[in-house]
């Protein structure tokens, strides 16, 4: 599905990314792990389509087709989905507004027409029920005052109305407490299926308990310097990452 | 001839026709010996710095413009009413009367014309005790006192919650190839009565409209105010508008003005709390294109201690147009215990769009919570990447951004039917399809 070879990319001249190899298939789930400014953050928001960063080598391709040109609602509506670290507070526009007009646009751009209300309130409701997410957050503005937990929450509530076919979740687990990681873990879990596939970015193994990654890769200064199964997680718990950078410079 | 000497020779002939014992037959000539003295406002007086009449003074008004009959119908200018609710209406036409499109009362209120309570002796006391004591004797607020004679009369008695808004209406048709007016609006709100109003200036045509209105409201006792002002011209008329309140003590006033055509307009708002526990609110949404140009010229003036005041003006600035925010907040030294707060954000779309933001704070007190905020910037680069990483198309992104921004205001507008006209304006004005109300 999603194909990285020999990315380099990064704010204007200066490469950020310096030759990341990547292949995510349908049905699988990877986790990149990584010290901090090690680029994943950067990587996601590449692959999202940040018009910041610029692409300066190498290949970025979705289902085989290349997308490094595209805009990110370009991207969105071919299925990836970025799950933010840091989802941005809108004043004004409401939780439901903002998926309605999400959803719409995305149905507008493949040539269908707006979902009928009824459906779209009916997909809203089970969705937020899966997330037990309260009817009253919903009218909402979005993410404004809200805590760090619900910011996360709403992100993978969003992932759930939209489902993509390529989701990327950016530290998600950052801000949750052990309830509510369930609760969003239980979220990813139940909208994966053979079809989409998902990349999960994480300081740590904690979340990697309840979306169990397939593959394990370790991002350091650009590049992914390791790859293994869900036991590098541990590993990596429970060593750091020195005995990386040492294998590395070895 | 300028205006201003026109204005003056005029007033002979105006003059000539009012009855001397007028209960402000006094006032009048005090007003335009200060007009006299003063003329219209340069860019050389401070509070005009950023915003000329120039080129506006240079057209030859009809200053008494003559009136045809059944020059509107109503089905041309129903879309400028609250139509799908029930109001209250005051419409003039060019500066007279329009009984055929008003709907006035004087059952338990007064809902009627000013130049009826200045002629008829029951409205004297009211007329005396009133008229022109909060508009300040300023040269273009005198230049309209000086021609006071029409305009909306408005009385609600102590205790009374008027059940329905009630429209002010201007327009104005383009007989005359330009017309000069100046409507003045006396609104008295009995103890604890409430009002909601509505004002709005509309020219039909494309000819030269210059209107310079003056608007007194007093607050009584724990009398509720709240009022709206839609400026949505075409981009041959302008407006200056001036607006006074008096509150009495736990009076509630809040007054939305929305900013989003005619080629000048000038907003002098003004509040005076003169009670303890006073309430006053001033927000206000710009939207401008093209060479628009709207300044918002607010005073707070808290006198009394144990008073708030709230201002939130939201502004987006497109293609070559300017704005200018000038909010003066004076707390006295009697006004302890004051709170107020003062917000001023400000997008500018376009490189060529200017804005004067100008917020300026006077305190005396020593007790008091006083903050003031003011940006100005372009649209958030973050939100907008968030908003497309989600599918939503750069321009639409752009366009609900905007609205978001604006939108906020909107929150405190009671009327459900004036939210939702007011928020279509702005989808409508931004250029976005938004799919959804509020």
């Amino acid at each position: 599905m999603l194909h990285i070879k020999n990315l380099h990319a990064g704010v204007e001249e200066k490469d950020i990314l310096k030759g990341v190899n990547l292949n995510v298939k349908a049905g699988e789930v990877h986790a990149i792990m990584g010290p901090n400014g090690s680029g994943k953050s950067t990587l996601a928001s590449v692959i999202a389509g940040k018009e910041e960063f610029e692409v300066h080598k190498g290949d970025l391709t979705l289902n085989g087709e290349d997308i490094t040109e595209l805009d990110p609602e370009e991207r969105a509506h071919k299925g990836v989905f970025l799950s933010f670290q840091y989802p941005v507070e809108i004043p004004g526009v409401t939780v439901t507004n903002f998926i309605k007009t999400a959803i719409n646009e995305t149905r507008k751009a493949k040539g269908l027409e707006d979902m009928p209300a009824s459906e779209m309130l009916k997909l809203i409701k089970e969705k937020a029920d899966m997330l037990e997410i309260d009817r009253k957050f919903l009218s909402r503005s979005l993410n404004e005052g809200f805590s760090g937990g619900e910011k996360k929450r709403n992100e993978i509530f969003q992932l759930a109305v939209m489902e993509p076919k390529l989701a990327i979740l950016d530290e998600t687990d950052s801000g949750l407490d052990i309830d509510a990681l369930k609760i969003v873990a239980n979220g990813v879990n139940k909208l994966r299926n053979k079809d989409n596939a998902v990349v999960v970015i994480t300081h740590y193994q904690r979340l990697l308990d309840y979306i169990v990654p397939d593959f394990v890769h370790v991002l350091m200064n650009g590049k992914i310097v390791k790859s293994g199964s869900k036991e590098l997680a541990y590993e990596l718990e429970e060593k750091g990452y020195d005995w990386i950078k040492e294998e590395v410079n070895a | 001839m300028s205006l201003k000497d026109k204005l003056l020779s005029s007033y002979i002939a105006f003059e000539d026709n009012l009855e001397v014992d007028s209960p402000i037959h006094e006032i009048r000539n005090r007003s335009i010996k200060k007009f006299e003295n003063d003329g219209f406002p340069t860019k050389k007086d401070e509070a005009w710095k950023y915003t000329s009449l120039n080129s506006l003074l240079k057209n030859d008004y009809s200053v008494f413009p003559k009136q045809l009959d059944n020059t509107i119908e109503l089905k041309d200018v129903k879309k400028y009413f609250l139509h799908d609710i029930d109001t209250y209406k005051v419409v003039f036409v060019d500066g007279v009367y329009s009984s055929f499109l008003s709907e006035t009362t004087h059952d338990k209120l007064d809902v009627c014309l000013l130049s009826a309570a200045l002629s008829k002796p029951k409205y004297k006391p009211v007329i005396e005790a009133y008229f022109n004591k909060v508009a300040k004797e300023e040269s273009l607020t005198s230049l309209n006192t000086a021609f006071a004679k029409e305009g909306a009369y408005i009385h609600i008695p102590k205790h009374k919650e008027v059940e329905k808004p009630i429209e002010i209406i201007n327009f104005s048709t383009g007989n005359e190839a330009a017309i000069f007016l100046q409507p003045r609006n006396l609104i008295v709100v009995g103890e604890n009565a409430h009002v909601q109003i509505i004002e709005r200036h509309q020219s039909l045509s494309g000819n030269e409209v210059l209107t310079n209105s003056v608007t007194e409201v007093f607050a009584e006792k724990r009398a509720y105010v709240d009022y709206y002002k839609i400026q949505n011209n075409v981009v041959s008329a302008s407006l200056i508008d001036n607006t006074y309140l008096a509150q009495e003590r736990e009076s509630n006033c809040n007054v939305h003005t929305f900013s989003f055509g005619g080629k000048l307009t000038r907003n002098n708002l003004n509040f005076y709390q003169n009670g303890e526990y006073c309430n006053s609110t001033l927000k206000g949404i710009t939207i401008l294109k093209n060479k628009q140009h709207v300044d918002h010229n607010t005073l707070v003036h808290h006198i009394a201690p144990n008073c708030e005041s709230h201002q939130d003006y939201k502004s987006i600035f497109g293609d070559a147009s300017t704005g200018v925010f000038n909010g003066k907040v004076v707390v006295e030294k009697e006004a302890q215990k004051t709170d107020a707060f003062q917000q001023n954000n400000n997008i500018l779309i376009n490189d060529k769009a200017t804005i004067n933001a100008k917020p300026q704070l006077e305190i005396f007190a020593d007790d008091v919570k006083c903050s003031h905020g003011c940006t100005i910037g372009q649209l958030d680069e973050e939100a907008l990447f968030y908003m497309r990483s989600r599918g939503i198309a750069k321009k639409e992104a752009r366009a609900l951004l905007m609205y978001a921004f604006a939108n906020t205001v909107l929150e405190s507008v009671k009327i459900p039917e004036l939210k939702r006209r007011i928020n279509k304006l702005i989808a409508n004005k931004i250029g976005v399809n938004l799919g959804f109300e509020i």
